[in-house]
């Protein structure tokens, strides 16, 4: 594996709702070998620690990657003060992705919250295959329904509190009556609490299912060893780490 | 070009920076970055008898101008770190550090004996891991336990011996002395500051294990202190740690008495930062007409 670490300027910057930010950033020799499901890894100038930011945009053509982030503390709300023509300090492309399955017919994605951006890359790769479900708390936070539906996938939006989108609840409701119909698989991002949800109902329904976990982390290349996450393999249980050998693991491995 | 060449108990460095224990893994994937062979030295992941898990996740939390950690020793024990990676470390052209830990002085002997059959160039014997249950800061807080560890693994290896110390004692220099009785070749300080953090809104501590080790740039004066009141207490030489960000940096520690400088937490920020200093060190001594790095050892003049 190849990482690059350098400064590459922003080319865009949108604001897409109330403290989240899309940027797209022209760094062609990472955009090239970007895959869906990866990160990459920004200092917040004046910061000792990077932040991990999922990638929500890979075009190869103009050698771009777009991110999408939400204002957590300082450090992202110092990439957020960044503007076009600025130089952002990055790592990339890291990480494990999604898996892509050319054969598959069908596949759902879900999404919740700021776990909705990773999900672009896959909605480019699927196309009309794809369902996205997308879930929030309420109606400020909804995001990138309408860059979902630019790449054909169909669009299912849910809000906790009912003042947005289709469905009033959580993403696992949608979820149930798409499996029930049918796919190959589901690739998920999110909260914990959504993303165990999401993993029992897809064993439950005997889809494969993959989700992209969140961990603090430091190096974000697999040295440090901080962003330990409990992943069983062969019966066993074991650390793996985020940032290396995943973000994306399979959910059936995922000890919640 | 200045000579940044040191000899640390007759071990030949070609400069002094060396990445520390616990930030760098084995050394592979910093090498997607750049060659090894650029480095003064590895110190490697601490590694113990057997296989360790670690602490529960989070593991980090940052803090301003620094980090805490509490990664908790997870490595995967010492016959697959000799089977595995020491051999792949040795072809790099660069001197290898094995970090060595344990629970008892007998696991740390056994972990030592099995090294001393290999070709590792030293041994650093961590005995300030603030992370773990039993050993690690447990021996190096009290002069008794860190002379008995330090004496077990003496008689276990032949190799150059160096002790990492730990900065959370009322007195380094006594901790630092008894383990120069115990046959210490060298020593190597700071490990990281206890710390802790509590996230106001949940009201818990925010990394798992409550408390952790802080290191990065805040902790560097701490080092300097240190480094400089070790020094002037041991004979052996003293290998310096903690919050270097720079090559301005490392002259100051080498100034405080160290005859070689290791970089931690500034390889997160940028992982070309041991390279980077390497760099600066060469620039500052050009420019200060100094044509070794080793006339700068301990010359600072204290007031």
């Amino acid at each position: 594996m190849k990482y690059l670490q350098g400064e590459y300027p922003i080319i865009q910057k949108q604001a897409l709702a109330k403290d989240i930010y899309s940027l797209v950033i022209l760094c062609p020799e990472i955009a090239q070998i970007a895959c869906a499901g990866q990160f990459v890894h920004i200092l917040p100038k004046g910061f000792g620690l990077r932040r991990p930011i999922s990638i929500a945009g890979i075009d190869k053509t103009a050698g771009t990657l777009r991110i999408v982030f939400v204002i957590k503390h300082q450090g992202t709300q110092a990439i957020a003060d960044l503007n076009q023509g600025d130089y952002i300090d990055m790592i990339g492309p890291l990480g494990h992705g999604f898996t892509l399955l050319p054969e598959a017919q069908h596949v759902i994605l879900v999404g919740g919250g700021i776990g909705v951006p990773p999900m672009l890359p896959l909605a480019a790769y699927y196309g009309g295959k794809a369902t996205a479900v997308s879930g929030f708390r309420t109606f400020q936070q909804v995001i990138l329904q309408e860059d979902l539906e630019s790449y054909g996938a169909q669009t299912i939006c849910c809000t906790e509190d009912g003042s947005a989108g289709t469905v009033k609840g959580f993403v696992t409701t949608p979820l149930e009556q798409l499996l029930s119909e049918g796919a190959d698989a589901v690739f998920a991002c999110g909260s914990i609490p959504m993303l165990k949800a999401v993993a029992e109902v897809c064993m439950r329904n005997q889809t494969y299912c993959e989700v992209s976990l969140e961990e603090r982390m430091a190096c974000g290349i697999g040295a440090c060893l901080g962003c330990a996450c409990k992943i069983r393999k062969d019966h066993q249980e074991e650390f793996l780490h985020v940032c290396k050998n995943g973000p994306v693991f399979k959910a059936e491995e995922v000890c919640w | 070009m200045a000579d940044l060449s040191v000899n640390i108990c007759g071990i030949d460095f070609k400069n002094p920076i060396i990445p520390a224990s616990g930030v760098f893994g084995y050394g592979r994937e910093y090498e997607e970055f750049y060659s090894l062979s650029e480095l003064g030295g590895i110190a490697t992941k601490g590694t113990t008898g057997t296989k360790r898990t670690g602490n529960l996740s989070p593991r980090i939390a940052e803090t301003p101008a620094g980090m805490l950690n509490s990664v908790g020793l997870q490595n995967p024990g010492i016959d697959y770190f000799i089977q595995h990676e020491l051999p792949n470390l040795m072809t790099k052209n660069t001197v290898i550090l094995a970090n060595i830990a344990g629970s008892t002085p007998e696991e740390c002997a056994e972990v030592a004996q099995k090294l001393d059959a290999t070709d590792v160039h030293m041994i650093e014997l961590n005995i300030s891991c603030p992370n773990v249950k039993q050993g690690g800061a447990a021996f190096g807080t009290s002069c008794q336990m860190a002379e008995q560890v330090t004496a077990a693994v003496r008689k276990a290896t032949k190799k150059p011996l160096i002790v990492k110390l730990s900065p959370n004692v009322t007195s380094i220099t006594e901790i630092a002395k008894s383990v120069e009785a115990a046959g210490a070749d060298a020593v190597s300080l700071i490990n990281t500051l206890l710390g802790m953090r509590i996230d106001i809104h949940t009201r818990r501590p925010v990394l798992r294990n409550n408390v952790g080790g802080l290191s990065g740039a805040g902790i560097f004066p701490v080092a300097v202190r240190m480094v400089w009141q070790t020094a002037n207490a041991v004979k052996i030489p003293v290998i310096g740690m903690g919050g270097v960000t720079s090559g301005e940096d490392a002259i100051e520690l080498m100034m405080a008495g160290a005859s070689a400088v290791q970089v931690g937490m500034a390889v997160f920020t940028d992982p070309y930062a041991p390279v980077k200093i390497i760099r600066q060190m060469n620039e500052f001594l050009d420019e200060n007409k100094i044509s070794s790095v080793r006339e700068i050892i301990g010359t600072v003049q204290p007031w």
